[in-house]
């Protein structure tokens, strides 16, 4: 597989009138061609506004440092012109809100249609059957009497099912998924994710998927990287992640979930909070709340190899963590 | 609706009175389409029975327009039904008025999914707590600081979070304070309408430990009504499913996970997406979406998305039929095979 994504020493900060937010840091990874790569972490990681950043989405005040190669490109060098062209062409977006992207009062097959129309010199006749295609394969029911409905007439999943209509409307190369069936009922979630799983077989259309959901990134993901504060710490293969998660925030997350496995009121808790980010810690930011807390995490541990495809930003080793054995490493803290 | 038992396992699920019960309750709305002369309503709930046992979590899961949350507002009588009755601890609760109506609102108190809905943002977390305990006429002026004390503590929070302001407050300890109000007036029953949904995971785990932990501590009884069922798995004693305004299935919780016999709560089940990718979803189970509350299908409301109904689902309502302890579901198709393995 060859890379598609490079992001290299990404920072994103946000001036505000307390100081510069720094809600994205130092972020590198790499996103191969045709996987589904995960990007998860809990409100304020970083990881929908590093979406943003890609797509030059971010508001004015925003400032964004490092490099995204996309290709022969760097996304963060483009002319607003030339990023206006490849987005909706090469990289799309599919946003939580379907009533993000959609125009409340034109007809769902027009607005697949326009996207067409938008990057590609065909008819407009071409374009429909084009879009009528589309909305057939991404499971509209009676596609061509619903060409020419309004969104207002569909159901949430429905809505849902247009946007990756018009996401894929020109067979880009990547598509962004923030939080994508977060808004679905759980019975309408597992039929779009079907659908996305479908659509990457078909299609090798490549997908960052960025969720708060682990069940979503262990259903869908190849890859998940995990970001926390703004920092990406951990970036392994779907299982690993899973089976043995090293980042002790991974680690704590994953301990977190709720499950049957657990008496009621006995879910591990990470204690603590998410620090501020006009002033984070320096070095790790997960330090503040690590069980395993050492000198060292003044520092920023670079995101490096554990094994070949696992790679962790932490200065402790499984040597380390044995001789550490926190005591407060279970329950306490308040949220 | 009454019960067939194919069972002779009829011993009731809880000894002793239930704290609540709901009996035939229908909650239907005007829609605006009814403005204009018809008499279209929404059926948002119809014809539910559930009863709660002292000190017991009685889970309610379902998508959207289930009617859970319109049932939870029932409850708390905070609407009134359009049939059917609410009774706690014997007394029909929509015919309370006076200190009778006092009496049922200190004993019965709600938890939201945003607790601040219904706090004025510009007061201190002490004082909000605080018009809880006024409302009711609890304590004295001097010991209600003291009292406003004990209540953070109760829900981990420090004394010193009497003097914030609500903005200053992350989600978590915000929902802290709103249990922290939820407790003050000396509740039995708590009515929890998705606690933790807008919670992120890690502070959800310690919200459903703090739950857990008073609900035990103080022998409370809980309705938590919620979408997401690992969350409903981990806490509740009993659950209960509904569907476009019915309850489907109703059972000790760990027998409707692992043996549920409904084919909406088999769709439900099958459609959670694990934590785990050695566990992965085998494919989405149910096509369709949920049809329109204003006119429900004749028959199970489930048999236009159900795999695998038969005719009758299209004539008859089905019955709640007992399945084994305390376990109920409505539908044809596992009623007769319940039949035909029935000695």
């Amino acid at each position: 597989m060859s890379d598609l994504l490079t992001l290299a020493h990404v920072d994103v900060g946000f001036a505000t009138d307390e100081g510069t937010v720094s809600a994205v840091s130092d972020v590198s990874v790499t996103v191969e061609e045709g996987e589904i790569f995960g990007l998860v972490g809990e409100s304020g990681c970083g990881k929908s506004t590093l979406a943003m950043a890609l797509m030059g989405l971010l508001p004015r005040k925003a400032s964004v440092a490092g490099s995204a190669r996309f290709g022969e490109r760097d996304l963060f060098g483009l002319a607003p012109e030339d990023l206006r062209q490849l987005r909706g062409d090469r990289i799309s977006m599919i946003f939580q809100d379907p009533m993000t992207s959609l125009d409340p009062t034109f007809p769902i097959g027009a607005q697949v249609a326009e996207t067409i129309t938008a990057h590609r010199d065909v008819s407009n006749h071409a374009a429909r059957e084009r879009a009528l295609a589309l909305l057939k394969d991404v499971g509209i029911p009676e596609a061509e009497r619903r060409y020419d409905e309004p969104p207002h007439r569909l159901s949430g999943g429905m809505r849902q099912r247009v946007v990756i209509a018009t996401a894929l409307a020109n067979e880009p190369s990547l598509v962004l998924a923030d939080e994508p069936t977060t808004a679905l009922d759980v019975t309408i979630q597992s039929q779009v994710l079907d659908l996305l799983r479908d659509l990457r077989k078909r299609l090798r259309t490549t997908i960052v998927l960025i969720t708060h959901d682990l069940g979503v990134v262990a259903q869908i993901c190849d890859r998940v990287g995990v970001m926390y504060a703004g920092q990406l710490v951990e970036v392994a293969p779907v299982a690993d992640i899973f089976r043995t998660p090293r980042h002790p925030y991974t680690q704590a997350l994953l301990a977190a979930l709720p499950s049957d496995e657990h008496k009621p009121g006995s879910l591990r808790v990470i204690g603590g909070r998410v620090p501020n980010l006009t002033a984070p810690p320096p070095g790790c930011r997960f330090s503040t709340r690590c069980p395993y807390v050492m000198d060292e995490c003044a520092i920023v541990p670079p995101l490096a190899h554990e094994s070949d495809d696992h790679l962790i930003a932490c200065w402790l080793t499984e040597a380390t963590k044995q001789a550490a054995h926190p005591d407060h490493a279970s329950t306490g803290g308040a949220a | 609706m009454s019960q067939v038992a194919f069972s002779d396992e009829i011993a009731p699920a809880q000894p002793g009175q239930p704290i609540l019960r709901v009996e035939g309750l229908v909650k239907h709305f005007p829609t605006d389409r009814g403005l204009l002369g018809s008499d279209a309503v929404v059926h948002a709930v119809d014809d539910v029975d559930l009863e709660i046992h002292p000190g017991e979590v009685l889970a309610v899961v379902g998508e959207s327009g289930s009617g859970k949350s319109t049932l939870a507002r029932c409850v708390l009588r905070l609407i009134d039904p359009t049939a059917g009755r609410v009774v706690f601890e014997d007394r029909d609760v929509t015919a309370l008025k006076g200190r009778r109506l006092g009496w049922f609102r200190q004993q019965v108190q709600p938890v939201f999914q945003d607790p601040f809905g219904s706090i004025d943002p510009r007061w201190r977390i002490g004082r909000s707590i605080a018009e809880a305990l006024d409302a009711f006429k609890i304590g004295t002026k001097a010991n209600r600081r003291e009292r406003v004390t004990e209540l953070l503590d109760r829900v981990g929070l420090d004394p010193s979070f009497a003097r914030r302001r609500p903005h200053e407050l992350s989600g978590g300890q915000r929902q802290r304070v709103g249990i922290a109000a939820a407790l003050a007036p000396g509740p039995s029953l708590i009515v929890a309408d998705e606690p933790v949904s807008a919670l992120d995971v890690s502070v959800q785990a310690q919200v459903l430990n703090l739950l857990a932990e008073l609900q035990r501590d103080l022998g409370l009884a809980v309705l938590f009504v919620a979408h997401d069922l690992s969350v409903v798995q981990h806490i509740s004693h009993r659950t209960a499913v509904m569907y476009l305004g019915k309850i489907v299935e109703t059972g000790p919780t760990d027998r409707v996970f692992r043996d549920p016999r409904h084919p909406y709560t088999q769709a439900l089940l099958q459609s959670i997406p694990y934590p785990d990718p050695e566990r992965p979803l085998l494919g989405a189970p149910l096509t369709g979406e949920i049809p329109s509350p204003i006119s429900p299908p004749s028959g199970c409301r489930f048999r236009t998305r159900c795999p695998v109904a038969i005719d009758r689902c299209a004539t008859d309502e089905p019955e709640m039929t007992l399945f084994g302890t305390g376990h109920t579901a409505a539908c044809h198709v596992a009623r007769a095979e319940l039949e035909r393995s029935a000695p």
